[in-house]
Parts: C-alpha cells; structure tokens; sequence
C-alpha cells in the first residue's frame, strides 16, 4: 500500500496554490482588459471608461456579465465539435502556462513548508515552450472550424507568425540559458537573487528579442496581424459569440500577464527586489514582499505592451515576416554565438 | 518645368540610414510622444454632469415673449412663418374680446401656433422678421422625442412664463434665454 501512502498536505497545499493562481490569473485578465482601455484613453487624452462603479472600476464586471448574457451562435456550417474546442484550448494553453512561474520564495504555513510555485519542473522553460506552441493550436482550430474565410487567413496567418517568431525567441533563449545553465525557472530567478546583476544585464540583445518575439506570440500591437480589423474584419474569431468569444480575449491577456511574467522571472530578477535584504525581514514576509515585487514587474511589462500597442501601428505582412527571418533569428544567432564565445573567454 | 507657386517641395528619397533602419529609436521616440499625453489636460467634458457653455448667439428652442405686464407679445401677423425658409411655423389668429386686455397685448393674438421642430433649421429669420420682439431663440436645443409628433411645438410649450403671476419661472426661463 505504499503507493496510497501520499502525501495528502502536499496535493492540498497544490490544489489550494493552483486555484489562486488561476483565480488571480483571471481576475488580473479581466482587469488588464480595463487597464488596457483606460491606457488607451489617458494616451489619446482621453477619460476612459468611467460611468460603472468609481473611477469606472466595475467595468470589466459590467463587460463580462455583457458577454456571458449573449446569445451562444454556432454557425450552422461550422464544425461544432472543434469550433468550441479553439476557444477551450487556447485558454487552456494560456492558464498552463502559470504552472512553472516561481511566484515568490517558499512560506512557512502550519510548519510547512509552501514553495511558492505549482510545479518546479527542471525543464521548466521548455515546458512553457511547449504550451505556448499549444495555445495556437487554439486559434488555428477556432479559426477553421468557423468556416469563414477571413477566420481562415487569420488563422494561417497566426501560425505562420507564431512559427516564426518562436525560432527567434527559442534562440534568444538559448544564449540566456548557456549563462545560467539550468531550465528550471526557480533556479534561473534563484542565481539573479543571490548573484549581483539580473540576467537583462548580461543578456541586454537577448531581451530585446525576447520581448519582441513575445509580443509577436501575444499578438499584440505591431504584430496583431491574426485579428487586424480592417483587413480581416475580426479575425479568428470572427464567427465566435458569448463566451467564447470572451475565452479568446481572456486568453490574450492571460497570455500576455504569463509572458510578462516570464521576462521578469528570466530576466529582472523574478521576485528578487533590488536593494532589500530578505534576511532583514521574517521570512514570510520577505517572500510576500518577493511576491508583490513579481506582481510589479508584471504590471510594468503589462503597461509596456499597452503604451506600444496605443503608440505604433501594424506591420505589413511581409515586413512581419522579414523582421522574424532576416533580422531577429541572424540578430538571435549573433547573440547566441557571441555570448559562447565570452563564456569560452572566461573559461 | 515651371513651377505655378513655391509651394511644392522636392520628396527626400534618401535611402534610410541604419539608425533610422533600426527602427527601435523611432519607436521610442514615438512612446516618448504618446507618454507625454498622459499628462495633458483632457478636453472631455463629461456630460450629464457638466455641459459646455453656449455661446451668446446660439439659436437654440425658440420662446414666445411677454412684456413687462405679462401679456403675449404675439400679433398673428404671420411674418415669421412668411420669413421661414423651412415652413416650419403655422399660425391662427384670433381677435382679442372684452376682458382679455391683461392677456393679450394688442387687439389680434395668436390662437394657434406652432413650430415643428424637425423642419425647424434654427436660422434665428423669425427673430429677424417679427415685428414685435415677441419670438426669440433661446440657448436650449429641442430634447429627444419618441414620436414625430412630440416635436411639433404648441404654444403652450413655446410661451415664456408669466412675470406677474410666475415671476420665479419666468426668471428661471428669462436666465437660459439670455
């Protein structure tokens, strides 16, 4: 019976950290969505949504009560089964990704001990790899299964860039993981707390790709070709209502505060805040402090994405495409070889 | 060729340079831009709560006169209709009896009068036209109906209030008329 022998505190402890996890994911999404208007507006001098609640703040409530009391349309000939499984898988896809995030140090709970992280897989950064790549599996199903024609072209569109794009990121990746030397996301934020520097110092051209690339993988503004409006009406969800059609735009933004998340755990140092002495402090409190600091740096990149989306225009497909090729992937190469050489230097 | 005027100007083809080419220090320029905003003062005025300021000469609804004593300025005369360009005003006179002198200020006065505000197109020529300074326009545009109906204005719904017998709504009305 060993094998029954389980430790049921842990699958608690895991369970109860999963729900947070999802629950905050989907709350901060649904307010990114305000964040994103209000960004929007206070750039174009604008006020903003400001009528539900004060300040406006009980918007996105007011927006997903509006989407969940719409009407379910399925096109009569569209492919029912995959046409509700797009939204469902690229969701899914998006909220897996929190799984390998260290969110915080470790808390002493009832003498336990809770690392603050779901699962500290040691291939941890390319399990993200592999559930990103998932997620447009969620758009190219929604996007054909729809049986429009404007779906099918943003969803062609979105796996052509999201291929592309995810050469460069895996390559710009490569460079940072040869200095750290370890997949696992705990150890990659662990050696920026204990070492001096955070990795963007190291890795300042790797970043830059970095964020590029994971803008282009959100779809966000110059790269949200899969859904421009004017060309392509809505895009891969053109066809999609109700919730489903929320489930997308959720999706975008919980794609958007994991990748956030993930520059910062790889390169600013994840919960590590700069100039504090964590030993100061009990250790409790100096890993919500580690957790606070993560949320900070996530809502940073977050207005970052937004004030790029309300500031530059959308590519030309081509220029997409030879940004991707002939830019990123030789600039990510050139990155990858220089940072071998240093470190050979240094041997 | 001959230029009409000095006004045309050659189209730079320079080829980009490499920094402009980079792309990335444009980019940031822009942000620099759109951050700026941020901190400008917004020109929205949030409307229920607070309404811009017509202007002197706006010609908004328009309000049937009094004098001082509270009678109807209005003769029936019909120049205003006459002067209409959009036919939006009808009228009936009537004759002024006995006992009527503290309504009406002279002997003709207008039984009927309307205005339909759809064709109406706020021109101010009535105000031109009358004779009597008894039609004006006032600061107040025609509020949303849910019928054509609701837009055809009775005299009672034109007529300013009484100062002898309303004087408060009268000034109330006198205040948006300006």
């Amino acid at each position: 019976m060993t094998i029954l022998a389980l430790d049921w505190g842990f699958i608690i402890e895991k369970l109860i950290m999963i729900a947070i996890v999802v629950f905050a994911s989907l709350g901060i999404a649904l307010y990114t969505t305000f964040g994103e208007r209000k960004v929007a507006a206070i750039l174009q001098d604008r006020p903003g949504p400001s009528r539900a609640g004060p300040f406006g703040l009980l918007q996105p409530l007011a927006d997903g009560l509006k989407l969940i009391m719409k009407e379910e349309i399925i096109p009569s000939q569209a492919n029912k089964w995959l046409f509700i499984l797009g939204p469902g898988l690229a969701m899914t896809a998006s909220l897996m990704t929190c799984a390998v995030i260290p969110w915080g140090s470790a808390l002493d709970v009832f003498g336990r001990h809770v690392e603050l992280q779901i699962a500290d897989v040691n291939i941890g950064i390319l399990y993200v790899f592999a559930v990103v790549s998932m997620g447009v599996y969620g758009i190219m199903i929604g996007g054909w299964a729809s049986n429009n024609k404007f779906s099918l072209m943003s969803a062609l569109r979105a796996a052509s860039q999201a291929i592309s794009y995810e050469l460069a990121m895996g390559l710009a990746l490569i460079a940072l993981l040869m200095t750290t030397g370890s997949l696992s996301l705990k150890t990659i934020v662990e050696q920026q707390v204990q070492g001096h520097w955070w990795n963007v110092v190291y890795q300042p051209l790797g970043f830059l790709i970095f964020f590029i690339t994971a803008m282009a993988e959100c779809n966000r503004t110059p790269f949200d070709l899969p859904e421009a409006e004017n060309e392509l009406n809505f895009g891969y969800h053109q066809e999609y209502s109700s919730m489903k059609l929320g489930f997308y735009l959720f999706a975008e933004y919980i794609n958007m505060i994991m990748s956030s998340a993930i520059m910062a755990s790889m390169y600013f140092g994840g919960y590590d805040l700069p100039f504090f002495n964590e030993a100061s402090v009990a250790p409790n409190i100096a890993a919500m402090i580690g957790v606070g600091t993560l949320l900070i740096k996530i809502v940073l990149f977050i207005f970052l994405f937004m004030w790029i989306r309300w500031t530059i225009p959308r590519f030309r497909y081509d220029q997409l495409m030879g940004l991707g090729w002939k830019t990123l992937i030789p600039l990510a190469l050139f990155n990858m070889l220089l940072t071998g050489a240093v470190i050979l230097a240094k041997l | 060729m001959q230029a009409l005027t000095n006004k045309a100007q050659a189209v730079n083809r320079k080829p980009m340079t490499l920094l402009e080419r980079l792309y990335l220090i444009n980019i940031i320029k822009g942000m620099m831009i759109t951050f700026s905003h941020m901190f400008k003062k917004q020109p929205t005025i949030r409307y229920p709560e607070e309404k811009r300021e017509f202007s002197p000469v706006f010609r908004g609804l328009h309000v049937l006169n009094r004098d001082e004593e509270g009678r109807e300025r209005c003769t029936a005369c019909g120049l205003c209709a006459v002067a209409c360009p959009a036919e939006a005003i009808t009228m009936e006179a009537a004759e002024r009896v006995e006992g009527e002198e503290t309504m009406y200020r002279e002997e003709k006065y207008a039984a009927k009068y309307e205005i339909n505000m759809l064709r109406c197109i706020f021109c101010g020529l009535c105000e031109d036209a009358c004779p009597k300074d008894a039609i004006y326009l006032s600061e107040t545009f025609a509020p949303a109906n849910f019928t054509r109906k609701g837009f055809i204005y009775a005299k009672s719904d034109l007529l300013i209030p009484n100062p002898k017998t309303e004087a408060s709504a009268f000034a109330e009305a006198k205040g948006v008329e300006a």
